[in-house]
């Protein structure tokens, strides 16, 4: 291929990420925008007169939001590892009676609506009086992450070579030091996986904080945005501040981490 | 949001032919093979049970049950059997809920799918800067939804919008894109489809990586423009993993609650309510809940989605097998 023709697809890839990306640039500039300006008609397509009074306000106001978050997404990952990677080992490299039955629940649980879930577990909540507590809302988005998380545990530890199960068998260690010192460490990739996804829906979670801790303390961001754009109207600038910060472990992620979120995005739907 | 293949099946059998070889003395000190596999296995048992299997129970008590938040708290309600599910087919939502989820998941899947294969296509032949371009269209998927919508409404926004002050600057009309009854749907299904293209994109990508380069430098021999080579290699090669694409997205956005709730709240009226929005409503949506409507729309919704779940099963079984 001769270096114009492939120049000339550089230019097209550009326009085309140009566009898509154009909502993802407008609440950057939106966000450096003065509270003056956002009435401005036509708005300026450049934040040239820019100004931190957005970030300042989002972080006076939400930066417990964003403590909330972050702890809600690690322990959605923790509690999501502990109970889907011996799940997935039990599925795979164990005899496990009723194991392809239970593959396929986990198949069907991924399509339930999570609104439905949602009400099951206020019912539930309002008893246990879980209502607005912050474990509550970690065991409700475990929920989303656990059954994709097994399933993926399912379909890569059972490409582990058995003859390295064999081998640490015949060496004398137990089902458990199997899976402690052989199958976890081969497993690092899936772990990462499984982690980023728990950590990316628990964080951007929307339906189950604004059902199940709705009169909470402890909010997470999605909750402090969404209670921005109902108070306060007048401040985009501050709303889009806060829609870049909580963007940032997404922005990380993608930069850290882009090929274990392909790896994800495939093992849902294309055979190797 | 994703579903896992099943390749256990298809591979062979570790584990017990790993007992197997395992000499008995060393069985014996250890536990069974399947006492060991059930304890493995038993955190994710319990939890289903405690965590699926009893909030579905729930859902499917209160959409049978004449649940008043009040009866909610103290826990009696009266029993009315399909009395709910009469109410949700006979209410005036009902109709509209039901076209408005069947347009909004037929336009989003079609665009979705048509942009994300032209944008697949695109970028499968590489050149300068393709891999970082393509891994900045995963940049919508992996925004938090809030932040997403919250784009999307201040852009389509009446008055201060960037999408009414493109139209004044071509010389047209603004349109009231959020507000009016006419163009509120449209507008969250334009803002899904800007959501969905990324994940069409990386499995249609990825599905376009197993097509043979040897076909289309054979069809180039024969002189097949690439138009021609797209409809005759491409498409056709690339029907399994559209059908799976497609029914996966299409069980994704009968779920889809966040984007239009945050733009539109269902509204003006009931003309953006689909039925999982018009579920959120009534349970959530309003100051008095109404969980056994709710419910009700919620198991509808779940019925629709196990159909079309267990096509996609099927589908993919049938791939797998052939």
């Amino acid at each position: 291929m001769t270096a114009t023709r492939t120049w000339w697809k550089t230019g097209l890839g550009l326009i085309f990420t140009a566009l898509m990306l154009f909502p993802v640039y407008w609440i950057v500039n939106v966000s450096f925008t003065r509270t003056s300006d956002l009435r401005k008609s036509p708005p300026s397509l450049l934040p040239l007169n820019p100004t931190l009074e957005g970030y300042t306000a989002a972080l006076n106001q939400q930066l417990p939001h964003l403590t909330t978050s972050l702890i809600l997404g690690v322990a959605t990952v923790v509690l999501t590892l502990v109970i889907a990677a011996p799940a997935g080992y039990a599925m795979s490299l164990l005899v496990l009676p009723g194991r392809n039955a239970l593959g396929f629940v986990l198949l069907v649980a991924q399509m339930i609506p999570a609104v439905v879930m949602a009400m099951g577990f206020y019912a539930i909540y309002l008893r246990l009086d879980l209502l607005n507590t912050l474990p509550g809302l970690i065991l409700a988005n475990s929920t989303v992450a656990v059954p994709f998380a097994v399933l993926l545990f399912r379909a890569f530890m059972s490409g582990i070579p058995r003859e390295l199960i064999q081998a640490a068998r015949l060496d004398g260690a137990g089902v458990w030091q199997t899976f402690t010192k052989i199958v976890l460490p081969i497993s690092r990739n899936s772990i990462l996986t499984v982690s980023l996804f728990a950590f990316l829906w628990a964080w951007s979670d929307f339906i189950f904080a604004s059902t199940l801790n709705r009169s909470g303390d402890l909010i997470p961001i999605t909750l402090g945005i969404y209670q921005y754009i109902g108070n306060n109207t007048t401040q985009w600038n501050a709303i889009m501040a806060t829609a870049v910060i909580a963007s940032v472990p997404a922005a990380i992620l993608l930069v850290i981490a882009q090929r274990y979120v392909a790896a994800g995005v495939t093992a849902g739907a294309v055979k190797d | 949001m994703m579903t896992v293949t099943h390749t256990a099946e298809s591979r062979p059998d570790v584990g017990e032919k790993a007992d197997a070889a395992v000499p008995g003395n060393r069985r014996q000190r250890s536990l069974g093979p399947r006492t060991a596999a059930a304890l493995f296995a038993a955190p994710l048992l319990v939890y289903l049970l405690v965590f699926y299997a009893f909030p579905l129970y729930r859902n499917i008590e209160l959409s049978l049950h004449d649940y008043t938040l009040r009866a909610f708290v103290q826990g009696k309600a009266e029993f009315v059997g399909f009395d709910n599910y009469l109410a949700v087919f006979s209410s005036s939502t009902f109709i509209t809920a039901f076209t408005n989820t069947a347009v909004f998941t037929a336009v989003s899947l079609v665009f979705q799918y048509a942009l994300g294969l032209a944008l697949a296509v695109f970028f499968r032949s590489s050149f300068r800067l393709s891999s970082v371009l393509r891994g900045l269209f995963l940049i919508p998927w992996l925004l938090p939804l809030i932040v997403s919508a919250s784009a999307w409404s201040w852009m389509l926004n009446s008055d201060n919008g960037i999408v009414n002050a493109a139209l004044v600057g071509l010389g047209l009309e603004p349109l009231n894109w959020l507000t009016s009854p006419g163009l509120a749907l449209t507008s969250v299904i334009i803002a899904n489809i800007w959501l969905g293209i990324p994940f069409n994109l990386v499995i249609l990508y990825s599905g376009l990586q197993n097509i043979p380069k040897d076909y289309y430098e054979a069809a180039a021999l024969d002189g097949a423009s690439s138009w021609k080579q797209f409809w005759s290699i491409t498409f056709p090669l690339l029907r399994p993993v559209t059908a799976i694409t497609l029914l996966l997205g299409l069980v994704y956005t009968l779920k889809v609650v966040d984007i239009i709730w945050i733009m539109t709240s269902g509204g003006p009226g009931d003309t953006s309510t689909t039925f999982a929005t018009w579920s959120y409503r009534e349970a959530f949506g309003t100051g008095t809940p109404d969980f056994s409507p709710a419910a009700t729309v919620g198991n509808l919704l779940i019925l629709i989605a196990l159909a079309f779940g267990l096509l996609y099963l099927r589908v993919q079984k049938n791939q797998e097998e052939s």
